[in-house]
């Protein structure tokens, strides 16, 4: 299998405390991994930190063999890495389109002055820009919201949109922050569905954090396990579910 | 210029700088409490300051009081003033977008000015000689008597403050308030007389720098606030801004680095020097000297 | 023709119906000295207010030292016709270029701060630009530079306006405009979406500069002198608070916010003890009342006047 991203001993250490220590993970092409732990665990660090938005105070990242430790998360987006966040994080007073039309940015090729002008390859591109957005918004039902401010969207629906726009962003690797937050099952299973269908769909590999384990089971071919900030275990996930040290983590000492 | 003048000239701009820096501290500090308290930026401050000025002017011509009643007055009056301002104009934007609070905040400020200059005409007024300035000459070193006044008070109540915030409930509940509001208002914590009770601390602390600056300079004019309010609120960026230390350590030294600039090079660029500090300040260290900086959570 | 090109054009079209009117009356001096200069100086105002909501308003930059720019496109423009003896419209370009620049190595190093503490250093760095140029004696100092001939016409300041307008319009619309949006909207979430933030915040900030910069030639060119006591912080805050009471993000807004405060003021100005009492209670009242502003972030939206295009959010108010 090829592999697309390297973690490599990573730690992330702010001050005194260390969110993340000696983290080590492999994600190959066409994967669907998840990473999982009880709250606290260091899980949002650890993308945050192959996103861009930390740097690592210990150990490399790579991505399809570059580096990614220091670089500026809209780099790593360029390298092929997008996110959707925990709390959504859309553009809420713009148009659901131009959330997704903004994320096509990187595919924009006119100038300033083309654009200020208005001649040259902006109609060209605009238009381009704007097709593809409205198909993409198709594939995730929410064509119909198009025009309607991002913030106005059912809580669901805004979820996709989170997902959509990340998407359009042409990555090879998908991180996907929680994707199942505030969804009752029926959503959940939909959302399942959803994830293996991207994969598929789009060509790419998926790394999700979740907590909700029937998402995780259901979905993940390999899970990591955060306790602490330290990698608990790691395999498929007939494993985790039976391994000893991860009930503990989440149930407590006893229970086990 | 050799070297024994130069060490005289720095001793002597020490001097002057650490009376300036006392003001400069004493208005800062307002600046701190309220920024920790309610993220505000509170431009009125410096008005605050000069209406101070105002009120021991008042005080002393009008009702002829000496010197610490006037102050004490003056106190009181601006402390009210600050509880006044924050009930009417800042109460109401507490949920309101932050560029319009700041925009009250300033129309504030430019309501205090020209409200006075209405009142009082644009005139300086002349603060009566309630203090006798004798003048001490140690070694060369011209020192003010008046300096020490200001020195000497500006550090007791500094010394007030700071046994207030640390030493009493009121005090505990206000660093509880800035740290966390919903969370004091969860244990009970009255946050409107809190952030009131900030005002009035603030206030008065920058009213008494405005009595002291009447007595010393004897000059006062309604726009008197304005470029010490603004350097005062440097220096409280400068130590930190959100603590009350660094708020004094803050008004220090930009009253020392001014009193250098000033003797040493001209006065002219004495209040570029502040900028320029506040652009260093911002671009290295935008925490300040003793602030820590906080990473937002993503 | 597509659209958008017919509703320029259509806009412009009213634009030219407008000045037509405008520049009759004042041709059989209907319109007298007196409103010709408020005229000018609400077109200044309102190009102040639109370039620097293209700062605060489209990018969320919070940027309240404006009158800086203003004041160095006044000096070199001045510099250019009063010193150098060259024509207007070249001072137009150096005083837009010159503020440009500036805005640029201002913006570099202080966009990487948010918030109060961008506002702090903007305040401070316009103040350090008036000490500046009150200290320097080949633009007189204190006394600023006089004899600057009026070459400033109600046709320049018209055409620059609506020209200005269109550009600031048009970069919105686009795709560089719409990463400005992002940054405003959401900054962590543009810098994940791919956009290099500090380059497009920079941007805005270059151009609102710039753009100052051409309101201060004019500005100088109409008034015979440029005196550092026309550009204290009281002028950035009077171009800030155009804009945030026309809406904070809304082109209608801030031109509103111009015409309006600039109208407010000439009215106010037979009472000048009372005239800052007035603007600055009326001020507090407003923001008390309605802090967003008189659009919000909405454009007008009419059929005709389409300044918003499609990612203005729709001019109705949803919940």
């Amino acid at each position: 299998m090829e592999e697309l991203l390297k973690v490599n001993d990573v730690s992330m250490i702010f001050g005194g405390l260390r969110a993340v220590s000696n983290f080590t993970m492999e994600i190959n092409k066409g994967e669907l991994v998840g990473l999982i732990g009880p709250n606290g665990a260091g899980k949002t660090t650890a993308f945050n930190m192959l996103t861009g938005v930390y740097e690592p105070s210990e150990g490399e990242i790579t991505f399809e063999g570059k580096r990614v430790n220091g670089k500026k998360p809209y780099q790593v987006t360029a390298m092929g890495m997008a996110r959707t966040f925990q709390n959504i994080r859309l553009f809420s007073e713009l148009s659901v389109i131009d959330n997704v039309k903004i994320a096509y940015n990187m595919h924009i090729q006119y100038s300033l002055a083309e654009a200020v002008c208005r001649f040259g390859r902006y109609f060209n591109e605009e238009e381009a820009v704007t097709k593809k957005a409205i198909e993409l918004l198709k594939i995730f039902k929410l064509d119909r919201y198009k025009d309607e401010m991002a913030k106005n969207l059912p809580y669901g629906e805004q979820r996709r949109l989170e997902i959509a726009r990340a998407l359009a962003t042409e990555p090879k690797l998908l991180l996907l922050d929680e994707p199942a937050a505030g969804m009752n099952p029926q959503e959940t299973h939909e959302l399942m569905e959803m994830i293996r269908w991207i994969r598929k769909e789009f060509d790419l590999s998926v790394l999700l954090i979740e907590h909700d384990m029937s998402l995780v089971m259901g979905v993940c071919e390999r899970i990591y396990v955060l306790e602490y900030g330290f990698c608990i275990a790691n395999g498929l996930p007939e494993e985790i579910k039976h391994n000893k040290r991860v009930i503990e983590a989440y149930l407590g000492e006893e229970v086990s | 210029m050799d070297m024994g003048s130069f060490a005289q000239q720095f001793a002597q701009q020490l001097i002057n700088g650490i009376s300036l820096g006392s003001i400069y501290a004493l208005i800062a500090l307002g600046y701190t409490m309220i920024y920790g308290i309610i993220k505000l930026i509170n431009f009125a401050h410096g008005d605050i300051y000069m209406l101070g000025a105002y009120m021991g002017f008042v005080a002393t011509t009008m009702l002829g009081l000496s010197f610490v009643p006037a102050l004490i007055f003056a106190m009181v009056a601006a402390g009210i003033a600050g509880i006044i301002i924050e009930r009417v104009a800042y109460r109401p934007m507490r949920n309101a977008p932050r560029i319009a609070i700041l925009i009250t905040a300033i129309g504030v400020s430019f309501f205090l000015e020209y409200g006075m200059i209405l009142i009082a005409t644009p005139q300086p007024r002349t603060f009566p000689a309630i203090f006798e300035a004798s003048v001490f000459n140690f070694y060369g070193l011209i020192v003010n008597s008046q300096q020490i006044l200001i020195l000497v008070i500006s550090l007791v109540l500094m010394a007030g403050l700071t046994y207030i915030v640390n030493h009493t409930k009121v005090g505990k509940a206000m660093r509880a308030v800035s740290f966390d509001a919903d969370a004091a208002r969860l244990m009970g914590i009255d946050i409107d007389k809190i952030i009131s009770m900030t005002f009035a601390l603030g206030s008065s602390l920058a009213a008494a720098a405005g009595v002291l600056v009447g007595v010393y300079y004897n000059s006062i004019d309604p726009l008197m606030g304005m470029m010490p309010g603004l350097k005062a609120f440097i220096a409280a960026v400068l130590g930190g801004i959100g603590i009350i230390p660094g708020a004094m350590l803050g008004g220090v030294i930009m009253g020392i680095v001014e009193a250098m600039v000033s003797g040493f090079f001209s006065s002219t660029f004495r209040d570029a020097a502040s900028f320029v500090i506040l652009i260093l300040i911002l671009l290295y260290r935008p925490s300040g000297i003793l602030g820590k900086n906080i990473k937002e959570k993503v | 023709m597509n659209s958008i090109k017919k509703h320029d054009l259509a806009t412009l079209g009213a634009c030219a119906v407008l000045f037509a009117i405008v520049q009759t009356l004042l041709f059989v001096d209907f319109i007298g000295p007196f409103w010709e200069l408020n005229i000018i100086l609400i077109l200044i105002n309102v190009i102040l207010s639109v370039s620097l909501n293209l700062i605060n308003g489209y990018t969320g930059q919070f940027s309240i030292g404006h009158a800086g720019f203003l004041a160095v496109g006044a000096y070199t423009g001045a510099i250019v016709t009063v010193k150098l003896g060259l024509p207007f419209e070249l001072a137009l370009v150096v005083g837009t270029l010159c503020s440009a620049l500036l805005g640029f190595l201002i913006g570099l190093p202080t966009l990487r701060l948010n918030g109060d503490y961008l506002a702090i250093a903007t305040l401070g760095l316009g103040e350090i630009i008036r000490i500046c140029i009150l200290n320097i004696e080949y633009v007189g100092g204190a006394s600023g530079l006089m004899g600057i001939p009026r070459f400033t016409t109600f046709a320049w300041a018209f055409w620059i306006t609506v020209f200005i307008i269109f550009v600031i319009k048009n970069f919105k619309n686009s795709a560089p405009g719409r990463c400005c949006l992002a940054i405003r909207e959401n900054e962590i979430a543009a810098e994940t979406m791919g956009i290099d933030t500090t380059k497009y915040k920079v941007m805005a900030f270059t151009i609102g500069a710039g753009f100052a910069g051409t309101a201060g030639v004019l500005f100088a060119h109409y008034f015979y002198i440029a005196h550092p006591a026309s550009f204290t912080f009281m002028r950035s805050f009077d171009i800030l608070t155009m804009v945030v009471l026309g809406g904070l993000g809304s082109m209608t807004g801030a031109i509103t916010g111009a015409v309006l405060l600039t109208a407010i003021s000439a009215v106010l100005a037979e009472y000048p003890e009372w005239r800052m009492v007035i603007y600055s209670l009326t001020l507090i009242i407003l923001m008390i009342n309605r802090p967003q502003g008189l659009f919000g972030s909405k454009e007008l939206s009419l059929k005709m006047f389409r300044l918003g295009g499609s990612n203005s959010g729709r001019a109705t108010e949803s919940k």
